[in-house]
């Protein structure tokens, strides 16, 4: 099969499609792309379904050749995109023909830009999902969860839309406006001393360098958590306590399974601005009802059609 | 007393006791298969846990309201049900008892090699919550006099099929990864392979029993050299 040769990997560029669901049970990390909106934005930039295999491409730094004519969607942190060197407009799908390079340069905005092929790229699914988990050796190109290499060729199918389109402007985030995200209370949230909770929403918090797609780390002044001592089942955007008083954010590589006591959840559609921040980026928090998430989060599955 | 919560958007958590106990597990093991069975398509990934199951939901199907309101009438009769006699599979496992903390555990328990492996060897244990990796069983419950905390510095690296304690827990790593565990022996069996159907020999409530063999019989059950 013909396909897009990687020139050049970038520092971490990783296979993603919807997540590996429905084998949790045995202790099977989800995964998937860490930005969901700016993902399902590629995917229908090209009138693909929901959860098609694409590329998470963490810094920019990207560079390939493609053996065929096709149509590619980018969208994501802003990375300077280019076409055989003439600049491509963000949030847009355009057309690649065979020969050509697409080279994307340094993130100057945001952390990870997601790029989408018609149809998909093609790799044989690992428990119904091609989804790089690095941690497990799951999935990717090769089925054993390693990131894009030089060489590596990028299977895919020849295809033809009739123009180019973009996401319009509106619905295109700007990742450097400060980053307030919201929180659904629950969880252990009661056993908190409240002026515990109360302090969390209260003070300024600094994404740590040591973040990464398990779970992003809180820089702050510590707050102090109740103990819990049976590991419970846990999901993403669950905010846990550890003991040294920094919250952890759960993100799409999350373990299945916790002992930290849990403050609230990030609302899903905020799970993807913080993905897009970079380390000792200021963040701040504030609370949702739950019913008010939920209903946000249903109408952009509708939109997507999940 | 079970308590249902929603657990962030997207999950409901049920909480069926405040304290784990033997035949939990199995009553959990149950208690999914016929959630399974009845709400199934409805929901994404359930994950059991020592007390407790997460319910992942399909918000574009229900919501936690919904959910807990069909859970709450069947919840009393399935835990009512009286469990299967034996209860969960019984797995005999050869381990290799050269692991590299084998003489270090006998010391701080104060007991001989022999000995920690005849307490280790000698209990059937039962699987009590499958997490941390994938295929990772947490088996319970070790014997009082091998009970010691986790390392202080866990390891890096943890080779793929050490047998490992940890305070009342025993587990083998399916997986290389890091562990704060104290590595007891070798298991030459792969526990997690996504090739096989199912990729985990290992379920929620199984009993696990350990045979200790000799390096040669570890090298013939595939133990890698």
């Amino acid at each position: 099969m013909n396909g897009l040769r990687v020139l050049k990997p970038g520092p971490q560029s990783l296979l993603q499609d919807g997540g590996r669901h429905g084998w949790q049970h045995l202790g099977v990390s989800p995964a998937g792309p860490l930005d969901l909106h700016a993902a399902a934005w590629a995917n229908r930039l090209l009138d693909n379904p929901w959860g098609t295999p694409l590329l998470e491409v963490a810094l920019g730094y990207l560079e390939l050749e493609s053996e065929l004519d096709t149509w590619l969607a980018l969208t994501g942190a802003q990375v300077a995109a280019t076409l055989d060197g003439a600049p491509l407009p963000p949030w847009s799908r355009f057309p690649l023909r065979a020969g050509q390079r697409l080279k994307l340069g340094y993130a100057r905005s945001g952390q990870r830009a997601y790029l989408a092929v018609v149809s998909g790229f093609r790799a044989t699914p690992q428990l119904g999902s091609v989804s790089t988990q690095l941690r497990e050796g799951l999935g990717g190109l090769q089925g054993t969860g390693e990131p894009l290499r030089a060489g590596d060729l990028l299977p895919c199918l020849a295809a033809n839309l009739p123009r180019a389109l973009s996401v319009p402007w509106p619905y295109q985030p700007d990742y450097r406006a400060p980053a307030r995200l919201r929180v659904i209370s629950g969880g252990d949230a009661a056993s908190f001393a409240p002026d515990q909770v109360q302090a969390f929403f209260e003070r300024s918090w600094q994404l740590s360098p040591q973040s990464d797609r398990m779970g992003a780390r809180l820089l702050g002044e510590p707050l102090v958590a109740p103990t819990r001592q049976w590991s419970q089942g846990v999901g993403r955007g669950a905010i846990q306590l550890p003991p040294d008083g920094q919250p952890i954010i759960l993100q799409a590589d999350h373990q299945t399974m916790g002992g930290y006591p849990i403050l609230g959840w990030l609302h899903p559609l905020d799970q993807a601005r913080l993905a897009q921040c970079p380390p000792h980026h200021e963040l701040r928090f504030s609370p949702v009802d739950i019913g008010e998430a939920q209903a946000e989060l249903r109408e952009f599955y509708r939109f997507f059609g999940r | 007393m079970i308590r249902l919560e929603p657990a962030g958007a997207e999950a409901l958590m049920l909480v069926l006791a405040e304290q784990p106990d033997a035949q939990l597990p199995l009553r959990i093991a149950l208690l999914a298969e016929r959630i399974r069975d009845e709400l199934g398509p409805l929901l994404r990934d359930l994950v059991p846990s020592w007390s407790s199951l997460l319910l992942h939901y399909d918000l574009s199907r229900t919501d936690h309201r919904q959910l807990a309101e069909r859970l709450r009438p069947l919840l009393p009769r399935w835990l009512a049900e009286p469990l299967p006699a034996e209860g969960g599979r019984l797995h005999q496992i050869p381990i290799w008892y050269a692991g590299a903390d084998l003489a270090e555990v006998a010391r701080l328990c104060r007991l001989s090699v022999e000995q920690v492996i005849e307490l280790h060897s000698a209990t059937e244990y039962r699987v009590g919550a499958i997490g941390f990796a994938p295929g990772f069983a947490y088996l319970g419950e070790l014997h009082e006099r091998l009970a010691l905390p986790r390392r202080s510095t866990p390891r890096t690296r943890v080779p793929a099929g050490s047998l490992a304690i940890a305070e009342r827990l025993t587990a083998v790593y399916p997986q290389a990864s890091p562990g704060g565990w104290h590595l007891l022996g070798l298991c030459p069996w792969r526990l997690f392979d996504v090739r096989r159907e199912p990729p985990c020999p290992l379920l929620l409530g199984d009993r696990v029993r350990f045979l200790a063999v000799d390096e040669q019989t570890f090298r013939a059950e595939g133990g890698p050299l």
